[in-house]
């Protein structure tokens, strides 16, 4: 069944901000789409509020609207490009949610637009728990014993009948928000009430518990003729009990006999049947009694998603490429398998390798919660590794996780971990449980004992424990004790160079020496598909010790791009998105492009955006191992973040190629004393501080510069560990785990500018010109992380004398550091004097927020001067001015940690980013707040209480507030402030003094805003209450004065008119 | 200097490729033809097969052995092939249904594994340079002498290896059913007859030898033509049985079942360069235009251009290579396929084809 002809222009809706739950998977699954749709002719209209995505570039869709995903912009969109489909099954839970809303408001309807991939009532029927189990029960398949509640009543009637332990999952959520599991029954009305409260249609269902039973996903797809295929099997590591994100999990299934596996398989296609999803991929959950083999159906996703994502790196099979061509009515044997060429897509892939995801945490950024895993999601990030073995693809992960560990290594010791803590780790799961069945085996636990306490699988820990014997045959040895035999046996059980290196007592280079004088080089296999049965096409490799390498190295001129590894907080979607674009430009120059990176989540791990694609954990190791077989003319270290930027001067020491500004210059805006010379030599103003190696350096300087103090330790990204210090305690307890995080370097202090406004730059520059790409100015005062700040382009406050000398000086920066390629530059304003906060040789965060605000391709454009074209040459020599206002605003996770407090500070907390765009400030910044979620209120109840030091200028905004006819609660001392300036405003007392009052209108949903600007440490304790129930009901919580202000000018423009939508194509001709 | 406590195995191919690895299983020394399989699960299945008789069988799958071995997944009574080629075996079985060990299983069949092989260079080799005679040893470890020894063996074509695997005398699989179905034992797997009790059907084992006189005396309503190892062309007595069959019962072939009857139907068979051994080929019924994910163990291939095309209908197609996959006649009540409808390992897709059978043994009026 050919293409369908009657159909012609098709609005994609795609996943909006990286959230926990919802992360570069859906550029992924979006981009292939619309370049899939593209290729066969149809126009094709996008939505998507988040810049930093590649399906966001202006030449991926015709028409791309960054705007906020609600069902009103659909209508606003659908009435100006008028479309004649929707396909909602690529842009994660969120565009499916979109969709929904939008056809129950019967939009769609009213403008004939239909919708392709799966219609209302499939979704209907997957989503609701209710509507799902009938079906399965309809079709003979068994489901966990279960009941449904839609209040706190029913609720209870269901414990009294199912009885603990009970799993709660809210209905339509994102990764599972808001479920739990409950042991008692305290917890189990708390998480009910939670549950009820984060569903969309306040439904949970409350269900038997099959905790600690094997785990399996299988990923489907069903084409217009009834054609179905399972593109992969997965199963998990560990056990059911944990979310599927936040699991090791490992593909193929490894433990199911061939008449289990068949009987999942013949499952699942009846369900995707019953289902009625009619074409595209899904994702079907079971879970199987380790005891019996009872298996029973948990759950399904009609659309594609992270582990189609996943499953798509793991076997070379697109799904979401496909999905968007059987959308459109192709079958599956009319399209071409790629890799093979010959072969069509009606098949199932065959691995001949296994594949490990390991899920990366954060929780060092959100101390005040547990890092107790259970099934709602909490992950950030994941990488993926692939092996020969089990063990292998095991180790390779560990090492892709970056965390710092060397593969399943001896970074703890194992005798100074109590049998007690290792019982309750084994026990309860947690993030670094992997590593705990490690110290246990070492300690002699059996592996049953092991299996007994995790409820992990026997074969798994069976085979951590080979590794764990292996190690300890080895462990002691010198390095030239072992011959060529024995090196190779420990290298297929995936441990690393370093690894090696601490267990015979050298270092990682002198093991990495002896290996190759052994002749032991790591060779690279295909990702074919077919586990070699035809020849295959698309050079995707991975590494592994055996007898045949088949890396086919080329005599062109190549560039390897190191990638950013797994999405974490402060490294994400955006350095991917610059990656990929050092991809296209370099092609574009006739080089032969070369990927390099772990994250299964992303467009660049896909084979078609690099000539080459190496799926490695970004270590020195791995990647050197690469350039030894590819031998690249050069080696782009600027786009994957603080990564690649870490590896770079040991893989120029080792010989590797780096092209763009020198390690030397990267040096020097690293280091204090150097960069303290570069800004004297400049004339430039910089906050006094220092460098220090230990707490009694750091005590002194702070107490010479006086506190308050900003302080970081170098080298790291996302403000890990960066914090405000007010005095010398806290200075201490700072100085401690800023050791743990970056170990071989030091720490840096500087004088705290209070109320100082923040700019951000990016510039261009190729060694002899430099070219602003944009200065933006935060929205949240200095102090406020870059990466979490609001910000705005062009900068809307600051004096042209101002933006003049930031101008000038990024300019003589970047000149003095020789960049070549970007740098970024946080400045910081205070009293009309200029500061440099932290200088930056590398592509930023903010890369292809300018980009898209601007339309010129910062990272396309760096990556052309990296290799030696001029800027000139490229027609880049002056700043680019445009008449529109772009905001971008942060997106945090607050509410998958619960206790945790919302303020922002110096430490990045933010997982991803919006934009909102338009003509002027305030409908950007209103466009911005919608589409981070909460959305500015145009009427209804405000809360304000501010700082003392802020209650002069809440003044001036509660006036307007109150003008524009919101009502405003406040707090004592707030209160009295409004009263004496003549602002109608009810009072409300403490909360610490027993009023509860706001806390109920919260509940209620009566309060719209909350504008809460805390003042030290007392101050927050007492407002936290209220931030933490804000967040979990999802109202917008402002936490400066000058977000607050913003927000006003946002309902001021909103209230005289509606915000219009026009694609960024627009936006950019304009300006041109 | 840590030990390495295998023992040392190694694998000759006739053309000289020497891998070298460690045994598992039973040791010795085994002849065959090696091909691979790219069923990512079904090692119990695969080795019970009788159609492997004669063959080494490289899983391109690297971790076997997993979930251990158990009394129900035998595919017949024992294990037919000559050698088990994997990257790494599982010393412990993890499974509620597992009895015992992949190794133990194959120690006590007296069947020589072996592992630490670069299996996807071996499947490579193989693709490109096609199936070819091999020996395993744990005896012999002089290269030389085990690559001269691989080409001196017997090999696969022009052999009759149906004869090595198929039982002795007739016997009745169940007593009961409405259908009474003969089956023609060329090395037939149980899942055959497992599908066809399932369908209400008494089925009788008769042995491939059996003369069409004889089959014919036990008046059943149809006749299925099973699977079976090694050359077609080579089972010349089948051939002519089934000559003086087609026409006066239903008859359905499945795989070296199919072969035979392209031969029976003036056709030609041709060895193929590797064949196809796994559990992922998409093959098209042309007839309704459905995919099936099929399950597919054959070496060798009717001609699709040597058919009488007035009296036989292409039926099934694989979309992997264009072979043929399923033939029917139009005047007489006979169909074949060439792969396996009876799944046993792999996807169940095909079963449809039993329920055809069943109906043409229904409808058809003698």
């Amino acid at each position: 069944m050919p293409k369908r002809t009657d159909i012609h222009k098709i609005l994609i809706i795609g996943s909006g901000p990286i959230i926990i739950g919802q992360a570069c998977e859906f550029d992924y699954s979006g981009t292939q789409a619309c370049k899939a749709l593209k290729e066969e002719g149809f126009k094709v209209i996008l939505v998507n509020s988040n810049p930093a995505t590649i399906m966001t570039d202006p030449e991926i869709a015709d028409a791309t609207y960054i705007e906020p995903i609600t069902p009103e912009v659909l209508e606003k969109i659908i009435i100006k490009e008028r479309p004649d489909a929707v396909l909602p099954t690529l842009g994660g839970q969120t565009g499916l949610n979109t969709a929904m809303k939008a056809i129950e408001a019967g939009i769609f309807k009213k403008y004939g637009v239909q919708m392709i991939g799966a219609d209302y009532n499939t979704i209907k029927k997957a989503e609701d728990r209710e509507h799902f189990k009938k079906a399965m029960l309809k079709i003979g398949l068994d489901v966990p014993k279960s009941a449904l509640a839609y209040n706190m009543k029913e609720a209870k009637d269901a414990l009294k009948k199912l009885g603990l332990p009970l799993i709660i999952r809210p209905s339509f959520t994102l990764g599972g928000t808001g479920g739990g599991i409950a042991n008692t029954k305290e917890e189990f009305e708390r998480i009910a009430d939670l549950g009820l409260k984060s569903s969309m249609i306040s439904e949970i269902l409350i269900e038997e518990s099959v905790m600690g039973w094997k785990e399996y996903e299988l990923e489907v797809m069903r084409d217009k003729k009834d054609n179905v295929v399972i593109v992969c099997s997965i199963e998990n590591f560990d056990p059911m009990g944990i979310h599927t994100g936040d699991s090791i999990t490992v593909a193929p299934q490894q433990t199911l006999s061939d008449a289990e596996y068949q009987k999942m398989r013949d499952a699942s296609i009846a369900i995707i049947r019953e289902i009625g999803v009619e074409t595209g991929g899904s994702n079907i959950q079971f879970a199987v009694d380790p005891k019996t083999g009872r298996m029973v159906v948990i759950e399904m996703n009609p659309r594609v998603s992270r582990s189609s994502a996943l499953a798509s790196k793991a076997t070379g099979f697109p799904i979401a490429k496909f999905a968007a061509k059987l959308a459109v009515g192709y079958t599956l044997d009319e399209i071409r398998n790629d890799i093979t060429r010959e072969t069509p897509a009606s098949f199932e892939p065959s691995i001949d390798y296994c594949v490990v995801k390991i899920p990366r945490f954060t929780f060092e950024k959100f101390p005040e919660a547990e890092d107790i895993l259970g099934v709602s999601m909490k992950s950030v990030g994941e990488t993926m590794a692939i092996g020969r073995t089990f063990k292998e693809a095991l180790q390779k992960g560990l090492r892709g996780l970056e965390i710092g560990h060397f593969g399943l290594d001896n970074k703890s010791d194992f005798r100074e971990i109590s049998d007690e803590k290792i019982k309750h780790r084994l026990k309860e799961p947690n993030a670094s449980r992997v590593f705990y069945i490690k110290y246990a085996l070492q300690k002699g636990y059996s592996v049953s004992d092991i299996v007994n306490l995790t409820a992990i699988d026997p074969w798994f820990i069976e085979n951590i424990s080979q590794i764990v014997r292996l190690e300890k045959e080895f462990a002691g040895l010198k390095l030239n004790e072992l011959n060529r035999d024995a090196l190779l046996r420990i290298k297929q059980y995936g441990f690393s160079d370093r690894q090696i290196a601490d267990l015979t007592n050298s270092n990682e280079i002198e093991v990495r020496n002896y290996r190759k004088k052994l002749n032991l080089e790591a060779v690279f296999k295909l990702v074919d598909t077919c586990a070699a049965e035809f020849e295959a096409y698309t050079p995707y490799y991975y590494s592994t010790y055996e007898s045949e390498c088949e890396a086919r190295v080329s005599s062109k001129k190549k560039i390897m791009i190191l990638g950013g590894g797994p999405n974490r907080i402060g490294q994400g979607i955006e350095f991917d998105y610059c990656c990929c674009h050092a991809s296209f430009a370099l092609k574009e120059l006739g080089y032969e492009t070369i990927m390099v990176n772990s994250n299964p989540e992303t467009v660049s791990t896909d084979y078609d955006t690099s000539d080459k694609l190496y799926f490695e954990p970004l270590t020195l190791e791995d990647v050197m191992n690469i350039i030894d077989k590819e031998k690249p003319d050069g080696v782009i270290v600027q786009f994957g973040g603080q990564t690649p930027l870490n590896l770079a001067k040991k893989l120029n020491d080792l010989g590797a190629p780096i092209i763009g500004t020198s390690i030397e210059s990267i040096a020097r805006a690293e280091n204090r004393e150097e960069f303290n010379k570069l800004i004297n030599k400049l004339g430039v103003n910089q906050a006094p501080g220092g460098c220090v190696n230990s707490k009694e350096e750091a005590a002194d300087v702070a107490s010479h510069i006086g506190y308050p103090v900003l302080v970081r330790p170098s080298f790291v990204l996302g403000g890990r560990a960066m914090r405000i210090v007010y005095d010398k305690t806290s200075l201490m307890e700072f100085m401690k785990e800023a050791k743990d995080v970056s170990e071989e370097h030091p720490v840096l202090i500087d004088k705290f500018l209070e109320d100082a406004v923040e700019v951000d730059v990016d510039v261009l520059a190729d060694g002899r010109v430099a070219v602003i790409g944009g200065i933006m100015e935060h929205v949240e005062e200095a102090g406020v992380h870059s990466g979490d700040s609001a910000c705005v382009l062009p900068p809307h406050t600051l004096s042209d004398e101002i933006i003049d000398k930031i101008r000038e000086c990024a300019i003589s920066l970047s000149g003095e550091l020789n960049v070549r390629g970007l740098m970024n530059i946080q400045f910081a304003i205070k009293e009309d004097m200029v500061y440099v906060l932290e200088v930056n040789p590398r592509a930023s965060r903010t890369v292809p927020f300018v980009s898209k605000a601007t339309g010129v391709p910062l990272a396309k454009i760096a990556a052309k001067v990296m290799v030696g074209k001029s800027l000139k040459e490229l027609g880049v020599t002056k700043e680019k001015q445009i008449n529109h206002v772009a905001v971008k605003e942060s997106v945090f996770p607050f509410s998958r940690f619960s206790g945790v407090d919302i303020l922002l500070g110096p430490e990045m907390k933010s997982t991803g980013e919006v934009m909102g765009i338009d003509d002027t400030f305030g409908k950007a910044f209103y466009k911005s707040q919608l589409s981070a979620g909460g959305g500015l209120p145009k009427k209804g109840t405000i809360f304000i209480s501010v700082k003392n030091d802020d209650k002069r200028h809440i003044v001036f905004i509660a006036k307007r507030l109150s003008d524009m006819g919101f009502k405003i609660l406040a707090t004592g001392g707030t209160h009295k402030a409004f009263k004496s300036n003549g602002i109608q405003a009810e009072m409300v007392g403490k909360i610490a003094e027993g009023d509860t009052k706001v806390l109920e209108l919260i509940k209620k949903g009566k309060i719209k805003l909350i504008i809460n600007t805390p003042s030290g440490k007392k101050g927050q304790s007492d407002m936290k209450p209220i931030r933490s129930l804000a967040v979990m009901h999802g109202i917008p919580c402002i936490t400066t004065l000058q977000g607050a202000q913003a927000a006003v000018n946002g309902i001021e423009s909103i209230q005289k008119s509606d915000f219009e939508v026009k694609p960024i194509q627009e936006y950019l001709s304009f300006n041109a | 200097m840590p030990n390495i406590n295998h023992k040392k195995a190694i694998l000759a191919l006739e053309d000289g490729r020497v891998f070298e690895g460690f045994s598992f299983g039973a040791d010795g020394e085994s002849f065959g033809e090696v091909v691979f399989n790219t069923s990512l699960s079904g090692y119990q299945e695969i080795l019970t097969d009788p159609s492997y008789c004669g063959q080494i069988v490289c899983m391109t799958y690297p971790l076997i052995g997993n979930y251990g071995i158990n009394i129900d997944d035998v595919e017949s009574r024992k294990i037919f092939l000559s050698g088990f080629i994997v990257k790494e075996n599982s010393p412990i079985a993890s499974n509620w249904r597992s009895q015992k060990t992949l190794s133990d299983y194959l120690g006590e069949n007296n069947i020589l594994g072996i592992e630490g092989i670069d299996t996807r260079a071996l499947t490579k080799h193989i693709r490109l340079k096609g199936a070819m005679k091999a020996v395993i040893s744990t005896e012999d470890l002089d290269i030389k002498s085990l690559v001269k020894k691989a080409k001196a063996s017997r090999g696969l074509d022009g052999v009759d290896l149906v004869k090595e695997v198929i039982y002795d005398k007739p016997f009745e699989w169940n007593a009961k059913g409405r259908y009474k179905v003969a089956v023609l034992d060329c090395g037939v797997k149980f899942n055959i007859l497992r599908r066809l009790e399932e369908r209400n059907c008494k089925v009788v084992v008769l042995p491939a030898d059996a003369s069409a006189d004889e089959i014919l005396k036990l008046k059943p309503h149809g006749l299925l033509l099973s699977n079976g190892p090694g050359d077609p062309a080579a089972v010349t007595y089948v051939v002519s049985s089934l000559k003086k069959l087609i026409g006066k019962i239903p008859i359905f072939g499945i795989c070296l079942g199919n072969q035979m009857l392209g031969l029976a139907l003036g056709g030609k068979t041709y060895k193929l360069k590797f064949g196809h051994h796994g559990g992922n080929h998409p093959v098209k019924d042309l007839r309704t235009g459905r995919i099936s994910i099929t399950v597919q163990n054959h070496g060798f291939c009717v001609d699709i251009d040597t058919l009488k095309k007035n009296d036989i209908e292409i039926t099934h197609i694989n979309l992997n290579d264009n072979t043929l996959e399923g033939i029917r006649h139009k005047k007489y009540p006979l169909f074949s396929v060439q792969f396996h409808p009876e799944y046993g390992p792999g996807p169940h897709d095909a079963q449809y084809l039993f329920d055809e059978f069943i109906d043409l043994v229904k409808n058809y009026k003698r």
